[in-house]
């Protein structure tokens, strides 16, 4: 029988051996966020802060897009609201997955880094979810984030524009990387993904919307679409 | 109106923790509402989609790259690839066909 301690440790050295493949991944994908943070007329320190803070690749992106865009403050954080809004299902998803018992702070630091891919792994595992195996994974997958981004803010400005050119889309394919493999299972993501797309361009391109902020227009098309998908594709309690 | 860096970065920062850490703190039991669980469900679909595309297409030096970087994420993604490859293949893809563009 181990004793906590050594369970927990053997649990943060899983987490690290996990956390390596995902550190990559961020290294890459964090880099082009530091090229449009750098476009967008952040410093490489602030945004080194915005990677080591919030831990989002989505949410930032956008959030970088209303910096850029000189957005109003409200706005600014209604779109990180909106952006982030399925950290909400994932740390939902994961109270019920933790020890009861479960400390007000371990609950915190998991919370604060609750993304995509640390998410999926530390409800991977059978049983509770330790929280020390999260911790070693983000002792590898956070520094990876924060200084990819950074790196990215210094490079951004350096690289040849035909290497930035192709390192910005770097992000994009993270993207792919979540809403495509369940699309390819389950039709009517693959339908409300087509139709996003399409729905996108048309508010891009048509006229009567271009007094609209590009954040707005996200905003607005992730309520009325996703309203209108809970409406119309109700989900089993169960399937989630 | 004058915008600091340091207080979108601060607001940024606040509503990520605060959508992240309330429902892990606060709720104790299983979200009941169908229509708010399948809300939720979408909301990332949605919001990820809608800032691909068209984007991707003015993010790179021509539309016509950034298009083939995005048909040859979905492949990539649809076959299973990781994030780190499926990143990597756009990438790959704008590399290449923009050192191929100018001479066709």
């Amino acid at each position: 029988m181990q004793s906590t301690k050594e369970k927990n440790s053997t649990a943060f050295r899983d987490g690290i051996r996990d956390g390596i493949p995902i550190a990559l991944g961020y290294l890459a994908v964090s880099f082009s966020l530091g090229i449009a943070a750098k476009n967008a007329g952040l410093s490489v320190f602030q945004s080194f802060i915005v990677s080591a803070l919030c831990n989002a690749s989505a949410g930032e992106y956008a959030g970088i897009t209303l910096i850029a865009a000189k957005a109003a403050y409200i706005e600014i954080a209604i779109m990180t609201f909106i952006a982030n809004a399925r950290y909400m299902l994932m740390t939902c998803a994961l109270s019920q997955r933790i020890s009861p018992d479960t400390s007000l702070i371990h609950r915190m630091i998991m919370g604060f880094y609750t993304t995509d891919e640390l998410f999926a792994i530390s409800i991977s595992r059978p049983g509770y979810a330790n929280p020390f195996y999260m911790y070693g994974a983000v002792a590898v997958a956070a520094p990876g984030w924060a200084f990819g981004t950074a790196l990215g803010a210094i490079a951004g400005s350096i690289l040849p524009l035909r290497l930035v050119s192709a390192l910005s889309v770097a992000l994009y394919g993270m993207f792919l990387a979540v809403i495509i493999p369940p699309a390819r299972k389950n039709k009517i993501i693959a339908g409300i993904i087509i139709f996003c797309f399409a729905a996108s361009y048309a508010a891009a391109s048509l006229p009567i919307f271009s007094g609209i902020s590009e954040g707005t227009k996200t905003i607005i098309l992730t309520v009325v679409i996703s309203t209108a998908a809970a409406v119309l594709f109700p989900r089993n309690i169960e399937e989630v | 109106m004058t915008h600091n860096s340091y207080i979108y970065i601060l607001i940024m920062a606040v509503v990520t923790f605060a959508v992240r850490a309330l429902p892990i703190t606060l709720i104790r039991r299983q979200i009941k509402s169908r229509f708010l669980q399948s809300f939720l469900f979408y909301v990332p679909y949605v919001t990820l989609s809608v800032m691909t595309f068209p984007a991707i297409l003015n993010a790179t030096q021509s539309p016509i790259s950034g298009a083939l970087a995005l048909l040859a994420g979905i492949i990539a993604a649809w076959f299973g690839a990781s994030l780190f490859k499926v990143a990597v293949s756009c990438c790959a893809v704008v590399l290449i066909v923009e050192f191929i563009l100018p001479f066709i």
